[in-house]
């Protein structure tokens, strides 16, 4: 039995949620900042940490009154520790070492990729020894998970992350921010015309998608000189079916070399429809996708880690410090 | 100067991290896939960092451990943005620190620095001019026998 209350805040969205057990979900608040980011074309860090400050009692407030729970009930307090934007992170952490210094209630430090993980076991059981892909704006990696809470990564991008390459992609197409989502949408519209290099296309589990954003760019670049109209549509389709056709190609390889029972995908980029079509139609393996309405960052995946973390009794101290990046094979937990 | 391929950026990027000391700042101007991150991986093997070295675009500064720490900063998020992000504190940090995009933080940069400015050309090779402000990056790009601008 366990009663969480989790506080993510590492970018976009200041989100409280409340979980009990394992998948009983009391409340998910999410306060989405996106349309103040979309007039700058992107994330700014200042304005994100300020408007965190505004929402943060806000957000709690909800998220007690919807779940009708009293602090005294809760038995842990989670927090996303990073990786994020430093700014933003700070705040969730401060209202969170308040809580648990004011409650006496133990602290949890999460990883914000072990949310993202985790937020599929919110669903559905993970079958170990799995194969993770984390795709997001952040993070392209592949990770090995041998048992529970067990990382290993045994691939990642050695430039640019897919979600990343997406929003660069938009933005040289003048599409509106956040770009990954409206490039999925146009894809669905457009036929795969122009021919794009299928990047780090060799043995091993790493990717690079800095060269298919060069290429794009390159391509719009060379038309725009000739006075050529690229066809928006189209263009978004073959970036698309290039850069998901190593995403899959890549995971499925690694899923047969380690011989896992799931292959399981977190992350924003997780969302993408072609994505998910392309993963589910190639791999023999059982694929698990994190329901739409947990892709995003929210605090239930927070707090479903730090469900794991609560069994395991691994608290933090009130001395947890925030950092924009924290390494997440460090965090994984012993064989039980 | 002028780089046939990535091999030669990372090179070179690992030639100039030996000439380096703490406190040094780099800042690398240039489009988009001209190189910068490419530019910093050599940076980061001549410092001795062993894990890979990716793009900071998304968390605005990651950190490294070299012989000195090394700090990738890319501000291209900060477009448009005034407010003070405490990175001046890193700048005076015993590490090096290399900065993507420095135009978005124009106020913070500290006076002296090496100034790198990264172009394409026609054919796809690539090309550096070196901009040194303050006395030990003029000596630097002299020991290293680079021809620069004032």
């Amino acid at each position: 039995m366990s009663l969480i209350l989790a506080i993510e805040s590492s970018c976009d969205e200041m989100a409280v949620a409340i979980l009990k057990d394992k998948r009983e979900l009391l409340c998910n608040v999410v306060a989405s900042q996106i349309d103040t980011h979309r007039m700058f074309g992107g994330v700014v860090p200042e304005i994100a940490s300020r408007m965190h400050v505004e929402c943060v009692s806000t957000v709690l407030k909800t998220a007690l009154n919807e779940a009708q729970i009293n602090m005294q009930d809760i038995d842990a307090i989670a927090v996303t520790k990073g990786p994020g934007l430093v700014g933003s992170l700070h705040v969730g952490m401060q209202a969170a070492k308040t809580l648990a210094l004011a409650y006496h209630k133990p602290l949890i430090g999460v990883h914000h990729i072990a949310g993202h993980i985790y937020a599929n076991e919110l669903v559905e059981d993970i079958q170990y020894p799995c194969l993770c892909l984390v795709v997001s704006g952040g993070h392209s990696e592949l990770v090995y998970m041998k048992h529970e809470f067990s990382f290993e990564v045994i691939g990642q991008t050695l430039d640019d992350a897919i979600g990343e390459a997406y929003d660069k992609v938009g933005r040289v197409l003048h599409l509106p921010y956040p770009g990954g989502p409206v490039i999925d949408r146009m894809a669905k519209e457009g036929k795969h015309t122009y021919a794009l290099p299928l990047p780090m296309n060799d043995e091993s589990y790493n990717f690079s998608f800095s060269g298919l954003k060069s290429a794009v760019i390159n391509l719009c670049h060379n038309a725009s000189q000739r006075g050529e109209e690229i066809i928006p549509q189209d263009l978004a389709c073959s970036f698309q079916e290039v850069a998901v056709d190593v995403l899959v190609s890549k995971t499925i390889k690694a899923a047969q070399d380690y011989h896992v029972k799931q292959i399981i995908v977190a992350g924003g980029v997780s969302a993408n429809q072609g994505l998910r079509q392309a993963l589910t139609k190639r791999s023999e393996i059982p694929v698990l996708f994190p329901p739409m309405r947990y892709c995003t960052d929210n605090a239930a995946m927070i707090a479903s880690a730090a469900r794991v973390m609560f069994e395991h009794q691994k608290f933090s101290s009130l001395d947890l410090m925030v950092k924009p990046s924290y390494d997440l094979e460090e965090e994984s937990l012993g064989e039980s | 100067m002028d780089f046939q391929n990535e091999q030669d950026m990372i090179d070179f990027g690992e030639e100039l991290a030996k000439h380096l000391f703490p406190n040094a700042v780099i800042t690398l101007e240039g489009d988009l896939g001209v190189g910068k991150t490419t530019f910093t991986k050599g940076i980061g093997k001549g410092l001795g960092v062993k894990k890979i070295i990716n793009s900071p675009t998304f968390t605005i500064v990651k950190e490294y451990q070299g012989r000195w720490p090394l700090y990738h900063f890319d501000a291209y998020r900060l477009e448009g943005e005034n407010e003070e992000l405490g990175f001046e504190e890193m700048f005076e940090n015993d590490g090096v620190c290399v900065i993507e995009w420095p135009m978005y933080i124009q106020d913070i940069l500290p006076q002296e620095r090496l100034e790198i400015h990264m172009t394409k050309n026609s054919d796809q090779t690539r090309r550096m001019t070196f901009v040194p402000y303050g006395e030990k990056y003029q000596q630097l790009l002299e020991e290293m026998k680079i021809c620069y601008s004032l």
